[in-house]
This record gives structure tokens, C-alpha cells and sequence, in this order.
């Protein structure tokens, strides 16, 4: 056809009557049909292999997503799409373990309110054989009324790492109390350099250990709040005392759980996790110390906070029973896969007490010295503390810390939020 | 319409031969009415209608983790958040919001629109330059701010600048005493809407009729503020008040720079960021979430309509 002459067939005008509403429509559907990470069903290698999807939420250190492809493609006995979530990866699962459009496994963390809503389902039969090679409290806070529903993938304890170089410098010994912390970080605290980076909000995530730290706890054993003490009330009164004391980094780039503001020299001191060992050593070679999140006076004990991921199995799948195949062949049989997601990237403490024993990694330096501090003083989750406690509880150490509001009083108002949640929960 | 008009006259001046022609007319208009349209209404029911109705249905109900609840506990949602503090103080964030963000966008996409209207050369590169920032999205400009101009160690922009004049790094985001955290939440929203409102501005400006300017300068007005006073501003009436309306509605619904640059904070936490913590994030209590936000709803419609019983939206074109 010569340039110059208009597509003859069809008007400009048909040419939309007859498609655009159509392809208006077709993406609009289209759009409708979201992406579940599941490989779309027939065709292709898989034959009758079901589909599984599995949600991981953004691991920072290179590697990782990788490592979780090739165990997903490794599995003979299902097709397994791996869905990596950048961003806020606790909102975006829980909306999809709202409807069968959601993951057949994925990571997270137990509570309570996933067994009362059925979203998992229990994995005593897969764990049955292992169970005695888990850590006690690495079971109990998977456990609900004796059943365990979420195997631990991996144990990462929350810490303070610190530049030995600098402390020596100034003559300071690592902090053993409370005290210690807050005038070493003083101390630290130069027109370059601020004493400690515990996260922008000013130090929300030591709440917890500074709780455990005081002798309290979130719940205790009978399900009542653990946290209401007048001790309790004195720790949160020092992480304000911190906050200050002008001498903690505020508005960096990353937030607490990255190494770049102790890797770059922003700080002497930073509260992170045992993950960022590796690039601290990368950054800083051998001038790394820990400290566990300092005891409140010589009547308590440190406090680490022994946090991970666990796996667990959607309710809602289509395929319960592959899934929880699937899962026990990653997590329990491929020790192998155990060990490299544990060691080969970030440090993490293998949840498997037979792998941990022989984790060469872990047995030198400063990770070894996290490892046993997190034996001597760790303590996990509680499941039946719920998110909606731990947003009040978050609130409350905002006021507190930043606003320096009374103790006592934040807490008397969280205890009526967990009071109300708790009898909503057990009655 | 128009053209179902002119065939219509046509029909009529040339009689029975082309009645099929009109029908044909009419019928390929709805067809390409629907057609256009139709995505359209189907996307506001199933994305807008459906979920406000199913919203209404929840906010019934007790619904933890999940959109289809069973047990129905009347009132108590809408009574538990209407005396939940942390709902009523976000209402109280965002009204500060509101009295910095509505005068100033007001105030300055005027005074851009008079500018950029007077400008005799390069008319359209100032229009453009200017409207540019609003095809930016809220989420880019958030970590722009945040990561590069508002960060609170010492090489981020603002405090690179402050350094040159010997004053110490201000964490921008994380200091609530005195609380400059306002300060780039207020300037990301200004950068990235005022160019939206100076192009309504400006096709205000132009609507206005000359002959208005010529009288004045015939009766001697002053040409600065004179003019501006009684003959520009009473003209744009209409747009200012569009203006106002569209901002404060803009501004109920602010999200994307308060959860980007702060995260959920309850010390500068607006309504819909407290809402989609509690229904949205990991807590997934859609009955009190679903609450709320029909009580949002309802202070937003009563709000639009006081100010447009102020300010006389209907009749504003007169």
C-alpha cells in the first residue's frame, strides 16, 4: 500500500469501535486477574505436578533470592513459584491469606490470631520426628494448645555491635547496665560521629528487650499483660533517657536492621540483628564487638531478643497436603539447604540443633560470641501477643521515648488495648 | 450529541429517504457510548460501589482476617472508634495538615498562575515547568525527600546546606521537638500539586474578559492591587472555590507522603494512614477499619458541603 494513502479497510472511527472497547475490556479483566506467583496451570514440563506458590518476604543480603529459586527448582515433586516481596511484606500477606489467591507456603511470624481465623494448619505430623532437634523456645512460639503449626527456618538475635577501636579510644569498657549504655553512647558521641543508632523512630525495637531486661515480659505464663511494673515502667523511662541524650544517630538513610551507619562511620554503636555480621566484616574487618541489650540494674539479667522466620502452610491452599510435603522436604529433610540459607549469606543461627553443633561459621569471632548470648539470655515471641498488642505497644514506647511522656500512664493505657484483645481472645 | 443533532436537521430537510440513516445515527452513538464508557462504569462499580457497600456490611461486623464475617456486633465498631484516641488524634494530624497545606497551595498556585500569566516570552516552557512535578509520583518524590534532601546526617542536601552556616545536623523526619518533620511533608505536597492548581488558575485567568480590564483602566483603577482585588479575584471565584474544595479533599486523603516519609507514627498519623495500619497491615481488622473509614467519609461530605454552602459552589459561575 503507497504511503500516502489512508488505511482504506477501516476508518479511524471502526477501527476503535470494533477493538477498543474490547482491549479496554481485555485489560481491564486482565487486571482483575492479579499475579499469585502460582505458575499458571497446564502446559509446559509439569504434567500433573501440582502448583505451589511460596511467599518470601525481601531478604537484604545478595544471594538470597537466588538460593530460594534454586531450592524451589530443585523440588521434584511440585512446580513451585517463588514470590520475593520487596516493601511491606506483613501487609501484603496478610491480605493474601485472605482468599485462596494467597501463597500454599510461606515465612512469617505465629501468632495467635492465624490459628483462630484459620489461615494455618497444624504441622505436628511433619515435625514429629525432629521435634527434639529444635531449641525448646523455638518450638513454644510456634506452638498454640499443644500443637505446632510454623517450622523455624532460621534464629536471628537482635544486638548491640559496636567498633572496638572506638571504645577503646576513649577508655570505655562495653556497657553492662542501662547506665553504662547511655553515658558510653554520650561518651562516643562526637560532631561526626553520634554513639549508637538504635533506628529512626529513636529506639522503638529495644522496647521489648528493655522489658525483658527490667525482669518483665510481654504476657505472662496465665496470659495477662507482663509489662505493667514499675520496673518495666523505669526501663522505658531510659530508653527516653537515650533518645535525650543527643547522642543517637537520627534520619539515616537506612533503618536499623541495615549495617550501613556503622559500616560508614555514623556511629560507634548500632542495634541490628546477627544477619549483619557478614558485611560488617566486610566493611570493618575484626573491629566488632557485641553487647546483649544491657540489664536494667544487678538485680535482672541481659536481654536478647532471638527473632527469625518461620514457614508455615496456608490453610486456604489448594493443595494442603503437597504443601506441607514441600515443606518438610525444605526445612527438615535438605539440611544441606538448611545450612546455606543459614551461613552462606547473612549470619543466622540454624533452628536445628544438629546443624547448629557443626556451623563452622559460627564458632569464631564475633559471631560465636552472639551465639552465646543468645543461649545465655534469649527469649522469643510470645504468640499470644498479637499485632494489634504490639501496635499499642509501639505507640505507647513512642510517647514515651519521643514525646517523653509518663510511663506509668502510657502503660495503664496499652494494659486496657491488651486487656480488651486478650478477652476478646481467650474470654 | 451534536452530531445526533445534525443528522436529526438532516433527516428532516431531506425527508423519508434518510429516516434509516438517523436510526442507524442513534444506535452507533450508543454503541460507541457504551463502548467508552461502559470499562469505565463497570471499574466504578466493582472498584468503587462494591467495595463501599461491602465496607458498610463490615463495619457490622467483627472481622478479623477476613472479608466475609459472621458475627454481627451492631454499633460497636463505629462507638469503639469514634472514642479511640489514636483515630480522633489523627483527625487532629490532619487538620494541621489542612491549616498549613490549604492557604499555602492556595496562596502560592495563585501568585504562579498570576506570574506564569503575565510571562510575554516562553509561555508554555514556564506552564510546563511548573506543572511538571505533578506528573511525578507521590511515592518517588517521598524518597527523594527522604533519602536525599530531608535525611538527617550531615551529607544530606538541607543539612549540607545548614552545615556551610556552622548549625548542626537536624534530623528532619525523627525530631518531634519542635517538630520539623512537618517541614518536608508540607513541601513535598506544595512541589508536587501547585502546578495542578496553577493550570486551574490559569484557565480561570484567561476566561476573564479583557473588556472588565479595559473599563478599569478606563475609570482609573490602579493597575496592581486594585485590579487584583475587585476585578481578578471576584472573577475566579469559581475556580477558587473548585480550588479549595479539591484541596481539602486532597488533603483528608493524604497517604502516600505521610506513610513514605514517617511511616505509621502516632504522633503524625492521618486518618487513612491510621486506618490502613489497622484494617490493611498486619492487625486486619476490617470491621473497625471499615468504620472508620465511613466515618471519614461522612466528615469529608460534610465538610465539601459546608464549604461549598460558604462559599456558594452552585452558583459560583454567576
Amino acid at each position: 500500500m503507497p504511503a500516502h494513502v489512508p488505511n482504506a479497510g477501516l476508518s479511524r472511527r471502526d477501527l476503535l469501535k470494533r477493538t477498543g472497547g474490547l482491549a479496554a475490556l481485555a485489560a481491564f479483566t486482565a487486571a482483575c486477574g492479579g499475579n499469585t506467583g502460582r505458575p499458571s496451570s497446564g502446559g509446559g514440563s509439569g504434567g500433573s505436578k501440582p502448583n505451589l506458590s511460596q511467599w518470601y518476604h525481601q531478604y537484604g543480603e545478595t544471594g538470597t533470592q537466588q538460593a530460594a529459586l534454586k531450592y524451589a527448582k530443585a523440588y521434584p515433586d511440585a512446580n513451585v513459584a517463588v514470590q520475593w516481596t520487596p516493601g511491606d511484606y506483613d501487609a501484603k500477606l496478610a491480605s493474601g491469606l485472605l482468599s485462596s489467591k494467597g501463597p500454599d507456603v510461606f515465612e512469617g511470624h505465629f501468632n495467635i490470631s492465624m490459628v483462630k481465623s484459620n489461615q494455618v494448619v497444624a504441622l505436628d505430623d511433619i515435625m514429629a520426628d525432629v521435634k527434639d532437634d529444635f531449641q525448646p523456645g523455638d518450638l513454644a512460639t510456634n506452638t498454640l494448645d499443644g500443637k505446632i503449626y510454623g517450622i523455624r527456618m532460621i534464629i536471628d538475635p537482635q544486638v548491640i555491635y559496636y567498633k572496638k577501636s572506638l571504645l577503646d579510644k576513649a577508655g570505655i569498657k562495653p556497657p553492662e547496665t542501662i547506665d553504662d549504655l547511655i553515658s558510653a553512647a554520650k561518651e562516643l558521641t562526637t560532631n561526626k560521629v553520634k554513639g549508637i543508632y538504635v533506628g529512626n523512630d529513636g529506639g522503638n525495637v529495644m522496647g521489648g528487650p528493655a522489658l525483658y531486661s527490667s525482669g518483665g515480659e510481654f504476657l505472662t505464663k496465665d496470659n495477662k499483660p507482663g509489662f505493667t511494673g514499675d520496673r518495666a515502667a523505669q526501663a522505658f523511662g531510659k530508653l527516653h533517657e537515650l533518645y535525650a541524650s543527643k547522642s543517637i544517630l537520627l534520619g539515616a538513610p537506612t533503618d536499623w536492621w541495615d549495617p550501613t551507619a556503622i559500616n560508614q562511620g555514623l556511629v560507634a554503636m548500632q542495634w541490628i540483628g546477627m544477619w549483619a555480621v557478614p558485611g560488617m566484616q566486610k566493611a570493618l574487618g575484626d573491629d566488632i564487638g557485641v553487647i546483649p541489650f544491657p540489664k536494667l540494674d544487678a538485680q535482672a539479667k541481659p536481654a536478647v531478643y532471638s527473632g527469625g522466620w518461620t514457614q508455615f502452610v496456608s490453610a486456604k491452599s489448594a493443595n494442603v497436603e503437597a504443601a506441607k510435603k514441600y515443606v518438610k522436604w525444605l526445612w527438615i529433610d535438605k539440611s544441606e539447604y538448611q545450612e546455606d540459607w543459614s551461613l552462606n549469606y547473612g549470619f543466622h543461627i540454624p533452628p536445628r540443633k544438629s546443624l547448629a553443633a557443626k556451623a563452622a561459621k559460627l564458632q569464631s569471632g564475633v559471631a560465636a560470641d552472639t551465639v552465646k548470648l543468645t543461649q545465655d539470655y534469649g527469649y522469643t515471641d510470645n504468640p499470644a501477643w498479637t499485632p494489634k498488642m504490639n501496635t499499642a505497644f509501639g505507640d505507647m514506647l513512642t510517647n514515651i521515648i519521643k514525646k517523653g511522656a509518663d510511663p506509668a500512664a502510657e502503660i495503664a493505657k496499652t494494659e486496657k488495648t491488651v486487656n480488651s484483645e486478650l478477652s476478646r481472645l481467650f474470654g | 450529541m451534536s452530531a445526533s443533532v445534525k443528522t436529526a436537521t438532516d433527516a428532516a430537510t431531506t425527508g423519508e429517504r434518510r429516516r434509516p440513516k438517523r436510526h442507524k445515527g442513534i444506535a452507533g452513538n450508543s454503541l460507541s457510548f457504551w463502548l467508552f464508557v461502559g470499562p469505565f462504569v463497570v471499574g466504578l462499580l466493582v472498584f468503587s460501589y462494591l467495595p463501599i457497600i461491602w465496607s458498610l456490611i463490615l463495619s457490622f461486623f467483627e472481622a478479623y482476617n477476613t472479608a466475609t464475617p459472621s458475627k454481627f456486633v451492631g454499633l460497636q465498631n463505629y462507638v469503639d472508634m469514634l472514642t479511640d484516641h489514636n483515630f480522633l488524634s489523627s483527625l487532629g494530624t490532619f487538620t494541621i495538615f489542612a491549616v498549613f497545606i490549604v492557604p499555602l497551595t492556595f496562596v502560592l498556585s495563585l501568585a504562579l498562575a498570576l506570574l506564569v500569566n503575565q510571562v510575554k516570552i516562553a509561555r508554555s516552557f514556564f506552564r510546563s515547568v511548573f506543572f511538571l512535578p505533578t506528573a511525578c509520583s507521590y511515592v518517588v518524590a517521598s524518597l527523594i525527600w527522604r533519602l536525599s534532601i530531608f535525611n538527617g546526617v550531615r551529607f544530606g542536601l538541607a543539612n549540607t546546606v545548614l552545615g556551610w552556616f556552622g548549625i548542626d545536623n537536624i534530623a528532619w523526619l525523627s525530631t518531634v521537638d519542635p517538630p520539623w518533620y512537618w517541614l518536608p511533608l508540607v513541601t513535598v505536597r506544595l512541589w508536587l500539586q501547585l502546578g495542578f492548581y496553577m493550570i486551574l488558575f490559569i484557565a480561570g485567568l484567561q476566561r476573564i474578559s479583557p473588556a472588565l480590564y479595559e473599563a478599569a483602566y478606563v475609570d482609573g483603577a490602579n493597575p496592581g492591587w486594585q485590579v487584583f482585588r475587585y476585578i481578578t479575584l471576584p472573577q475566579l471565584r469559581a475556580t477558587s472555590v473548585a480550588v479549595l474544595i479539591l484541596n481539602l479533599i486532597a488533603a483528608y486523603q493524604a497517604f502516600d507522603e505521610f506513610y513514605n516519609l514517617i511511616g505509621n507514627v502516632n504522633y503524625a498519623r492521618p486518618p487513612l494512614v491510621y486506618l490502613y495500619g489497622i484494617s490493611l497491615g498486619s492487625i486486619q481488622d476490617l470491621g473497625h477499619g471499615s468504620a472508620g473509614a465511613l466515618i471519614l467519609a461522612v466528615i469529608i461530605m460534610l465538610v465539601t458541603l459546608l464549604q461549598s454552602r460558604i462559599f456558594g459552589f452552585g452558583k459560583a459561575g454567576d
